[in-house]
Parts: C-alpha cells; sequence; structure tokens
C-alpha cells in the first residue's frame, strides 16, 4: 500500500518533470566519458537549497539511473565506455556496431536496462522493507560492523589496487575528524583557524575530487584525437530482429539475477555484475554464437547492460536501509538525505516512509521514461560528444566554484575547493580511486559516534565489537565476501587476458589479410571471418591501420608514407603532408 | 603554378566542394591543396577526415590528374583559420569551400567556418553547393 501512495506522489506532474529533467541529465553525463552521476550529483547538490527533499532525491536518482542507461552508448558507438558500468557492454557492443548492427546493439542494452531495472526495482521495494525491519533491532555494536564492512569493501573493492583504495579511505577518515569533536567539543586539526573548526564540507571534498580533479586531469590532457561515430541506420522500430529478441530475453534476466544480489553486497557496485554476466553468457553460449563472443555477440551487451542497472538498484538497498553507500553516487544521495537533515538509517522507512516510497516509485517511473527517451534520441546523444571540451569543462567549473561558494558563503571554501580539486587530479593521476575518500568521509563520523558509544557501553572493552552474535555473523559475511571478490577478481581478469588475447587473433588475422581478399567471396581460410565481415577485430577504432590498409589502389602507391601515421600520432599541431603526383 | 586551396569536409558536401576544386584546377592549371584539420578538443568531430576518409580522398585526386597536396591532422587555430593560412602562404588563386543552410540555433551556438573564410579571404572564393 505504501508504494501505491510512492505512486500516488511520483505522478504528480510536478515530481514527473522532475524525474524527466534528472533521467535527461543523468543520461547526457552517462554518454559523456570522465563525467558521471557521482559527479553530477555533487555538482547539483546547491539544488537542495531550493528544493523540497522529494523534489531533490527524485532528481538525484533520476540521474543516477539516467547514468546507467547513458553509458551504453558511447560503448557501442564509439569504443569509450562513458562509465565504468559500461566497460563490457564495449567488448561485444563495438563490434556489432561495427559490422553495421550498432542499431540492435543500443536497443537491447535499452530494452535491457529496462526489464532489469523495473524487476530490480520490484526486488527493492519487496526486500528493502524487511531488511529494514531487521536494521532497526541492531545497536551500536552491529552498527560498527557493518561500517567496517562497508570502508573495507568500497575501500579494497573499488579500484584495481587494495592499497591505493584503503589509502584513499584513510585520507577520507582523516579530513572527516577535522574540526569540532562531537562528544567533547575539542578541536581537531583546525590548525586554530575558525573556517576549519566545522570541519571541510563533504560536498567540497566531493566537488572538489570529483569536478575539478577530473577538469584538470581532462585539461592536462586536452588534445586528443577526435573519434568517428559509427552511424546507426534505419528506424527505431526495425532495430531488433526477431532473432535478436529471442537471444536476448534470457539474457537479460540471468543479468537481472546476477546484478541484483552484487549491487545489495557492497562488492564493488555494478562493474563486477557487469563482468560477471559476460562471464557467464560467455560460458553458456553454444557452438556457432560462443564463436561470435569477442566478435559481436548481442548475448554480450543484453546480458552486461541489464546488469548493471539491476545492481544500481540493488546499491539502494544497504543505502536506504542501512544508511550505507557502496557507489560514488548512492554516497551523493546519502549526502542529499543529510543535506535535508533525514537520517539515513534503519529509521529511514518508519520516519520518512512518504519520501521513500516516492522515491521509489520515481525509480519504476525513470525507468519507462528512459526506455522511452533513450532509442529515439541516440542521435541527439551522440551530438553532446561534440561538445568542445573547454567549454563543458568551463560550465563544470563555474557551478564546482558556485557549489563550494554556496555550502557557507565564504571564499575560504572556494580556496579549499582548488586545494583539494589539485589533490584530486594527483590521485587521478597516480591511480588513487577517489570514490573510498568520499565514503570515507561521509560515513566516518557516523563511525566514530557508534564506537565510541559502543566503546563507553562495554565500558572500553573492545572484545565487546565482536561478541554480539550479530557483529560475530557480520564479520564471518565479511571474510567470505571477500574471499569470494578476490576469486571474482582473479575471474576477471582471467576473462580479460582471454578476451585481449581474442582480440590479438583477430589483430592478427585483420593485418595478414587485408579487407579487400577476407570480404564475402573471397578466399575463406581462417574460417573465422565467415560469421563477421569487414573488420571486426580492430581493438583501437578508427585509428587502426588495418583499417586503412583495406582500402585498395591509390595508397599503396603512395609508398610507406601513410597518412594514418601522423594524424593520429596524439601530438598537437602534428600536420602531415603529401605531395601528389 | 597557382594554387587552388580547397577546405574539405569527409561528407557529400565536402566531396562536391574537391570535385568543383579539381574542375576548377584543371581549367586555371593550377595544384590543389587539400586542408581538413581538427582542433581535437572534443571527443567526437564530424569535419575531421579519418584514415578511410582520407584514402578516399586521395583516390579520387589522384585519378583526377592533377597535383595534389593534403593538409591532415591536429592543429591548435581553427578549421578556418588553417584554410584562410593555407591560402595566405601559397598565395592561392582560389579556395573552394562547400556552403550549406544552418538552422536559427545552430546560427545562434556555434561559429560558421564557411562565413568567417568568406569573410576574410583575400583571394577570390568559391562557394559550392550541394548538388
Amino acid at each position: 500500500m505504501s508504494l501505491l501512495e510512492g505512486f500516488a506522489v511520483a505522478a504528480q506532474p510536478m515530481y514527473l518533470l522532475f524525474a524527466l529533467g534528472g533521467v535527461l541529465v543523468g543520461t547526457a553525463v552517462g554518454v559523456l566519458p570522465g563525467i558521471g552521476p557521482a559527479m553530477t550529483v555533487a555538482l547539483l547538490m546547491p539544488l537542495t537549497y531550493s528544493l523540497e527533499p522529494t523534489a531533490a532525491i527524485i532528481v538525484f536518482a533520476g540521474i543516477y539511473y539516467g547514468g546507467m542507461y547513458g553509458g551504453s552508448t558511447t560503448s557501442i558507438l564509439l569504443n569509450t565506455p562513458g562509465e565504468s558500468s559500461s566497460i563490457v557492454t564495449a567488448l561485444e557492443g563495438n563490434r556489432m556496431a561495427k559490422a553495421g548492427r550498432g542499431a540492435a546493439a543500443l536497443a537491447t542494452a535499452a530494452v535491457g536496462s529496462f526489464i532489469a531495472g523495473t524487476i530490480a526495482t520490484v526486488l527493492l521495494s519487496f526486500v528493502a522493507p524487511y531488511v529494514a525491519a531487521f536494521a532497526v533491532q541492531i545497536g551500536p555494536v552491529e552498527y560498527v560492523a557493518l561500517m567496517v564492512v562497508a570502508f573495507l569493501t568500497v575501500g579494497a573493492l573499488l579500484g584495481s589496487s587494495v592499497l591505493r583504495g584503503l589509502a584513499s579511505l584513510a585520507l577520507g577518515l582523516f579530513i572527516a575528524t577535522m574540526g569540532f569533536d562531537s562528544l567533547t567539543a575539542q578541536q581537531r586539526y583546525t590548525f586554530g583557524s575558525p573556517f576549519l573548526a566545522d570541519g571541510i564540507d563533504v560536498v567540497l571534498v566531493a566537488v572538489a575530487l570529483f569536478a575539478v580533479g577530473e577538469a584538470l586531469y581532462v585539461a592536462s590532457r586536452l588534445r586528443h584525437g577526435p573519434i568517428k561515430v559509427i552511424p546507426v541506420t534505419g528506424g527505431w522500430t526495425k532495430w531488433m530482429r526477431k532473432e535478436d529478441w529471442r537471444r536476448s530475453w534470457r539474457p537479460w534476466l540471468r543479468g537481472t539475477v546476477i546484478g541484483f544480489p552484487v549491487g545489495t553486497i557492497p562488492a564493488g557496485g555494478a562493474d563486477v555484475a557487469t563482468f560477471l554476466s559476460y562471464a557467464s553468457e560467455r560460458k553458456l553460449a553454444k557452438g556457432a554464437r560462443k564463436k561470435q563472443f569477442g566478435k559481436g555477440a548481442i548475448e554480450g551487451v543484453a546480458g552486461p547492460e541489464a546488469a548493471n542497472n539491476a545492481a544500481a538498484a540493488g546499491v539502494l538497498v544497504p543505502l536506504l536501509t542501512l544508511g550505507i553507500p557502496t557507489t560514488a553516487t548512492a554516497a551523493m544521495l546519502l549526502v542529499a538525505f543529510q543535506r535535508y537533515q533525514i537520517p539515513v538509517g534503519p529509521q529511514l522507512f518508519e520516519n520518512d516512509s512518504a519520501l521513500v516510497w516516492a522515491l521509489i516509485a520515481s525509480l519504476y517511473v525513470g525507468n519507462l521514461m528512459l526506455l522511452v527517451l533513450n532509442l529515439p534520441l541516440v542521435g541527439i546523444w551522440v551530438k553532446i560528444l561534440q561538445i568542445p571540451r573547454p567549454y563543458l569543462y568551463a560550465g563544470i567549473l563555474v557551478f564546482a566554484a558556485l557549489g563550494a561558494f554556496s555550502v557557507n558563503f565564504t571564499p575560504i571554501d572556494v580556496i579549499i575547493l582548488l586545494i583539494l580539486g589539485i589533490l584530486g587530479f594527483f590521485m587521478r593521476r597516480f591511480g588513487y580511486p577517489v570514490a573510498p575518500m568520499v565514503v570515507g568521509l561521509i560515513l566516518g563520523p557516523i563511525f566514530e559516534n557508534q564506537l565510541r558509544r559502543s566503546l563507553a557501553i562495554s565500558q572500553g572493552d573492545p572484545v565487546a565489537l565482536v561478541s554480539s552474535p550479530i557483529a560475530a555473523v557480520i564479520y564471518v559475511v565479511l571474510i567470505i565476501i571477500f574471499v569470494l571478490s578476490f576469486w571474482m577478481r582473479k575471474r576477471q581478469s582471467a576473462l580479460e587476458a582471454e578476451t585481449t588475447a581474442d582480440l590479438e587473433d583477430d589483430v592478427d588475422d585483420g593485418t595478414g589479410t587485408p579487407r579487400a581478399s577476407a570480404a564475402p567471396g573471397g578466399p575463406d581460410a581462417d574460417g573465422t571471418s565467415g560469421t563477421a565481415p569487414a573488420v571486426s577485430g580492430d581493438p583501437v577504432g578508427p585509428a587502426d591501420p588495418g583499417a586503412a590498409a583495406g582500402v585498395p589502389g591509390a595508397r599503396s602507391a603512395h609508398g610507406p608514407d601513410t597518412v594514418s601515421g601522423g594524424a593520429h600520432s596524439g601530438a598537437s599541431s602534428t600536420k602531415n603532408r603529401k605531395e601528389g603526383p | 603554378m597557382s594554387t587552388i586551396v580547397v577546405g574539405y569536409v569527409p561528407n557529400a558536401l565536402g566531396d562536391a566542394a574537391v570535385e568543383e576544386a579539381i574542375h576548377e584546377a584543371r581549367r586555371r592549371d593550377a595544384g590543389l591543396v587539400v586542408v581538413n584539420t581538427t582542433r581535437a578538443d572534443r571527443l567526437v568531430d564530424p569535419g575531421y577526415a579519418d584514415d578511410t576518409d582520407v584514402s578516399r580522398l586521395e583516390g579520387k585526386l589522384a585519378a583526377s590528374n592533377v597535383k595534389y597536396e593534403i593538409r591532415h591532422g591536429t592543429s591548435d587555430a581553427t578549421a578556418a583559420e588553417e584554410v584562410l593560412e593555407a591560402a595566405e602562404s601559397l598565395n592561392a588563386e582560389l579556395l573552394v569551400i562547400g556552403l550549406r543552410h544552418r538552422t536559427p540555433v545552430g546560427k545562434l551556438i556555434m561559429g560558421s567556418t564557411a562565413q568567417t573564410i568568406l569573410l576574410s579571404a583575400r583571394c577570390n572564393v568559391l562557394a559550392v553547393k550541394l548538388p
């Protein structure tokens, strides 16, 4: 019943408009590589000053879901994943696009995302209240255990290196301790400066790391050769053939089943789910379809795209019931709740049930909107990629500075923003993930309070932290999660190695036999080119000299002085001059 | 020997401009310089020719038996500045560009490469329309 009330709220025209705005912005930032939903929510945090909670949360949730949809478009058409959770989609999706099946890949990604998103939202609506009912009973000791789980999984599992993740987490926890101590009101790490007495605002850090750091990073490597978009032909109603539907629906459902639980347990968010889904699809495929993997198998797009959307809904379970974010975007959603003084945790479903159910209902609505928006509007999303980076990042920096200034209305905050932004640039440059830092910063104060409370109850006896049965179970689960995730890591890197090996094989084929001879009708000796005509196996897209080698005639007559070499060398202002006969 | 500079974009309009430029080059007995550059400051630049486009262009030029040169690559300057700079430095006799309609929104947001070239060129400019 409460869900129906949520729908009654979410279906109001005003909230529908907010949801539409959210998913539009979300898809746009999902399409753009380097700009993600976490950065966008951080930049739009000043919205919380003027909007009422329901509206703002609906906008942010729309951005979160929209980002999941948008990432697939760039993966498929450009081989440049817009989001980390779309990396797997690029493997098969880009191959499909090159073989002229881009429309089918986009369609199966969008429909799969819709189906998985909807099923996962249904699961969320059923699972979350039960988890919340259980969570209400837990005390500070168990809470501490859950926080430890969140810290370690987020720190160790987001990003590629455990040590760097934990370093980033520790940095976040350190910043979290700045300012007044909440129990004794002593100043910590403030250097006597009144500006630091309240600590550094989470939004400031998030905006600095996500927006300023990213902008500096992009500026440091501004001029990179443009990529050609693979054009999508035909009306969108004819995008998927009957066979595509038949081959897609099982991967969609499997992706959902894999994605939702992986999103729910803090095991690295949607990325892991997509890899698991891809691996299982690859394993389950038989015969000719198995051979098609690595050359544009539709199952390899349908499964992972479903999995990442299902995981996106799964992430909301620990967020809404326990107040524990497991991805950067979830962390920013938590900040939005905090901005409204809404305590996120076990009590959320009781105290603010209207808001929570409106949020969940808006997810259903948003999913439907995304399906309708995505298929016909692909052309517009691709146009977004033509925006020159200076304009884009200038806008982002303006928003970042405004957001920083609006925290306390002091210019000091803008200076702090800049300093943290430079820190963010170096973190990005040296491969430190920024998400653990933000999560640590947000959860740090809560963790500290609960820890000191439980130690106060046990009169300083640390054994009490592990002696409660529930806490003990949680720690055991933590160990299991770690063992499992390292096993999954291994599988993932094995899979990656396997895929890249496949790609290299393909490249050998491509350069060995120019396209002219591998074309249909030509000698089909290697057997692989039968399923994938044209240049199926170039990993770097249009810059691949193999693609140019296929063009006969004039080119070879001019000798080794090929145009492709200089044009894509990446150095700025290189010009390639070429004299004719 | 005089020179004709062509601003090329990889689409039907660019091809039409090159056709026309070849025609002019034969008539005037001039050499052709085809310019196509990008500032590379965006992820996707539809005006920039990739390797396949360049090979196609080369095939076309080679078949025309006109003396030609292709200037292709990334540069800090805008496409218009590159074309103008080429015409200036080569003391070109004629500039050939493609000209198309723009939407009101497009006019509001984007500058026009064609307009810059038309107004700032020292030599004559031949504006080619889509056939």
